[in-house]
């Protein structure tokens, strides 16, 4: 981890004077059917060398546009409609495309947004390193190679001769970003254009590589570009945080000023839905003694799920008690998930008992599971790939109704049945003239309200929340969990809250476990495992949660 | 943080569903634009059309009658009382083509139903079941892909006896493996997808899944490959028919026809050309269409 409260001011004395990158009020148009969106407005900053510019906004605010523009890699259809964008004095967004490929990799150069496809799976991925060594220095083989081994050993590889060789597939997400990474830095650039270098990657693996790129901006005096919707991560990680809403730049200052005091509304706004701002739990701990003798609505011993020869959970147990909010955390592949799909009866157990509102789901059939399923139901990650593709809203809310009414009865039900989903829908703060429209309509966080509808409409009991808002922009992120309180106090469902993300499950869970590798490596009350973690994984889970900075005002 | 739930954000796209109702003349206009720049399509569309028209209703196109024998009228040259010229029997070629769209089309849409409903039916079990049945159908798959598709046709015509029933009967059973083994694949994709995954979770039943949700949505895909075969079953019919497997005489059909006049392919080449043009031209414009709609799903 780096030191946050280190200044970063500009260091390198080998740079010229002023800034290194301007852009000056740059407009960038999209075109469509009919005209031209313009999806960037008037944008203005200038980036001094070794300094870090967060540019930070929700999906839409024509951040990543930016950063495509200064590399003059804009998509089909976009152009720059006024200003223009200097390197070192010299404007360049006018340039042609050959001299501008002159320019990319060696004077400005970009990681990438995905590491999962930014790579070309049928080489090896050292000779793709080399590529920009090869377009932007006059080395020979034998140095070039030399050279890759160097970046390699920079970007924290070990047995740098076997990686060299290795192919992407071979790799992991935060291996293969390392390598974009040293792709990126190959030339020497005195800009990096970072597109939300870490979004996708596990906490832990998102810091070391935040903290790659920290390193080797220090050393070489790189100015940085951090594209990212994270305000946690531009907090901790940048000088200067320009915040982006709908193509504007809402505001720009030094980063802790902006953390400190926000001057604008909509950065405040954003700022107070930050997850680790955000906290439900208090209201409620006064609710706890009241109910003393908890029933548990599930529990969980010795479960083990087997995948072929791959253990996906290992010897799993807890239990839930009604009315609470359970979460399970952990990094992908860690069996969090798996735990999630068996609760449902959407996987069946290898081993060990399962038991949701005394019902022992060990043996069941999926036939068997089915009348449980009226109170269990699953809110999933991406609300939109679960609803069918040719439903309109009311079909997809009216769906679990319709399960548990004998076949053929749809006709005889429609009334109830819309009264029913447009209560649901009420429920869930969407209004009733969303029934027929559908789903591509909506935004995200309309979306995963109708899924959330889908999931209470039969008022079940329990409630299996899937990694129900990481798919969302952080103010809707913080709508959807108070929803989630909300009908939770109100219908005093039972939550078992599947997430990898730290700072939500703190801010709504009452009891927690951590998993890592199919194992529980740590339970307990959510007060007693964030505030003395007794594993070390935990522990370092905890030091990896961006945006420290912004938990204490 | 307040204690209310917080209403969502006006939906970002609202003029999109209350988009006000256009004026019939820029709509016009637009109709015409796009047919300009589609005009390919256009005019295989009307192509299609009056073959279907010809199949329909044939006494709009001819007042002849398709079988009438005229014994002074003996292969006439074409015309203007004549377009394609007469047969060996003084009938009117252009009315006897006209005629036979009836046999050719009729013949081609009966195979291609036959097609994709028995491919419909072997392809989503295998994708549903699984195991063994999925087994057994992909064998009986590779069993039927294995043959020479022509021959195998030309195999159950000879079984079920010759006629134009019999063909269609015939190319449809063949044409199904292929069917099936799309539809499978569609099947299987739709299976694992999450909104089927949803829909168990929310507590539907295995047939409620499978009907509203996995059927509907592996059809959509074979839309573009019914609109080609479309094509391969009315060369296919008319290759029948012209190996006198088909349409039996005196009935007219496109195939039949280019049989007919292949005695006189060196001194009246107009008997064969016309008839086997206007196949031709019907299944081209047939596959362009079929193209058309399959890059617009894809957009």
């Amino acid at each position: 981890m780096s030191s946050h409260a280190a200044p970063r001011a500009a260091r390198d004395a080998t740079s010229p004077p002023g800034p290194v990158l301007a852009v000056d009020g740059l407009s960038v148009g999209y075109r469509t059917g009919h005209g031209t969106k313009t999806a960037v407005r008037n944008v203005s900053f200038e980036l001094g060398p070794g300094q870090v510019l967060a540019l930070v906004g929700e999906s839409g605010s024509g951040k990543s546009t930016i950063g495509h523009a200064i590399l003059g890699l804009l998509p089909v259809g976009g152009r720059v409609l006024s200003g223009a964008v200097r390197y070192q004095g010299r404007t360049i967004s006018d340039l042609s495309g050959d001299r501008l490929r002159a320019l990319r990799g060696r004077a400005i150069s970009l990681i990438p947004q995905d590491p999962t496809v930014s790579l070309d799976p049928v080489r090896r991925v050292g000779p793709q390193v080399e590529d920009a060594l090869r377009l932007h220095t006059s080395l020979d083989t034998e140095a070039r190679r030399a050279r890759v081994h160097e970046l390699f050993e920079l970007v924290g590889f070990h047995h740098v001769e076997r990686r060299y060789r290795q192919f992407p597939h071979e790799l992991s997400g935060g291996m293969r970003q390392r390598v974009l990474i040293a792709a990126a830095v190959a030339a020497e650039p005195d800009v990096i254009v970072a597109d939300e270098p870490t979004s996708g990657l596990d906490a832990t693996v998102q810091a070391q590589v935040l903290d790659l790129i920290d390193d080797l901006r220090r050393r070489s005096g790189t100015a940085v570009l951090l594209i990212t919707h994270d305000l946690g991560v531009a907090a901790d990680r940048s000088d200067l945080v320009g915040v982006l809403r709908d193509g504007r730049l809402a505001e720009l200052a030094p980063t802790a000023s902006f953390v400190r005091n926000p001057r604008d509304e909509y950065s405040r706004h954003l700022l107070d839905n930050v997850p680790s701002r955000l906290s439900f739990t208090r209201d409620r701990a006064g609710r706890a003694p009241s109910e003393r003798p908890e029933e548990p609505a599930v529990e969980v011993t010795n479960l083990s799920k087997h995948y072929g020869g791959h253990t996906a959970v290992d010897d799993v147990s807890f239990t839930v008690p009604r009315g609470r909010t359970f979460s399970i955390v952990g990094e992908s592949g860690s069996g969090k998930s798996t735990t999630a799909r068996v609760l449902t009866g959407l996987t069946r157990p290898t081993a060990g008992q399962v038991s949701v509102l005394g019902t022992q789901l060990g043996a069941l059939s999926t036939k068997a599971f089915r009348p449980l399923r009226r109170d269990v139901q699953i809110v999933f990650q991406n609300p939109y790939a679960s609803f069918d593709p040719r439903f309109d809203v009311l079909s997809v809310v009216e769906e679990p109704l319709r399960s548990f009414q004998p076949a053929g009865s749809s006709r005889r039900h429609r009334r109830e049945n819309r009264d029913r989903v447009a209560a649901a829908l009420e429920a869930a703060s969407l209004p009733a003239s969303f029934l027929h429209r559908h789903p591509r309509e909506l935004s995200g966080g309309q979306r995963q309200r109708v899924a959330i509808a889908r999931a209470l409409v039969l008022e079940p009991k329990v409630v299996v929340l899937d990694e129900p808002i990481s798919a969302l922009d952080v103010s809707v992120q913080a709508q959807i969990l108070e929803l989630l309180v909300t009908l939770q106090s109100e219908l005093g469902l039972t939550y078992v809250f599947i997430s990898h993300d730290l700072a939500v499950v703190r801010a709504i869970s009452d009891r927690v476990a951590v998993m890592r590798r199919g194992r529980i490596v740590e339970q307990g009350d959510i007060a007693q495992v964030f505030e003395r973690p007794a594993s070390p994984y935990t522990a370092e889970l905890l030091g990896a949660i961006a945006g420290r900075r912004l938990a204490h005002r | 943080m307040t204690a209310t739930v917080g209403n969502p954000a006006p939906p970002a796209g609202a003029g999109e569903t209350g988009r006000p109702a256009e004026a019939p003349r820029t709509r016009a206009i637009r109709v015409l634009l796009w047919s300009l720049r589609h005009w390919s399509v256009v005019v295989a569309g009307a192509i299609l059309a009056v073959a279907v028209l010809w199949a329909l209703v044939p006494g709009w196109f001819t007042h002849a009658n398709p079988t009438a024998i005229g014994a002074t009228d003996k292969l006439l040259p074409p015309s203007s009382a004549h377009w394609f010229g007469t047969d060996r029997l003084g009938r009117d070629q252009f009315t006897r083509v006209v005629y036979g769209a009836r046999a050719s089309l009729s013949g081609s849409v009966v195979a291609v139903l036959i097609g994709v409903t028995v491919g419909s039916v072997f392809g989503a079990l295998a994708g549903w079941f699984g195991r063994w049945i999925d087994a057994l159908v992909m064998r009986l798959i590779d069993v039927v892909l294995s043959i020479p598709g022509f021959l195998l046709a030309i195999t159950i015509v000879v079984v079920l006896g010759y006629g134009i029933p019999q063909a269609a009967a015939a190319v449809g059973i063949t044409s199904s493996a292929a069917f099936a083994r799309l539809i499978r694949s569609e099947v299987l994709r739709a299976k694992t997808s999450q909104y089927v995954e949803a829909a168990v979770a929310s507590g539907a039943r295995s047939p409620t899944v499978l009907l509203r949700h996995v059927i509907p949505n592996s059809l959509g895909p074979t839309l573009s490959l019914v609109t080609i075969q479309f094509g391969v079953a009315i060369i296919w019919i008319a290759s029948l028919s012209f190996l006198g497997l088909g349409a039996q005489p005196p009935s007219p059909e496109w195939g039949r026809l280019v049989a007919d006049g292949r005695n006189f392919m060196a001194s009246k080449p107009y008997l064969v050309v016309y008839p086997a043009l206007t196949v031709a031209v019907v299944v081209l414009a047939g596959n362009h269409l079929a193209r058309h709609f399959a890059e617009r799903q894809k957009r």
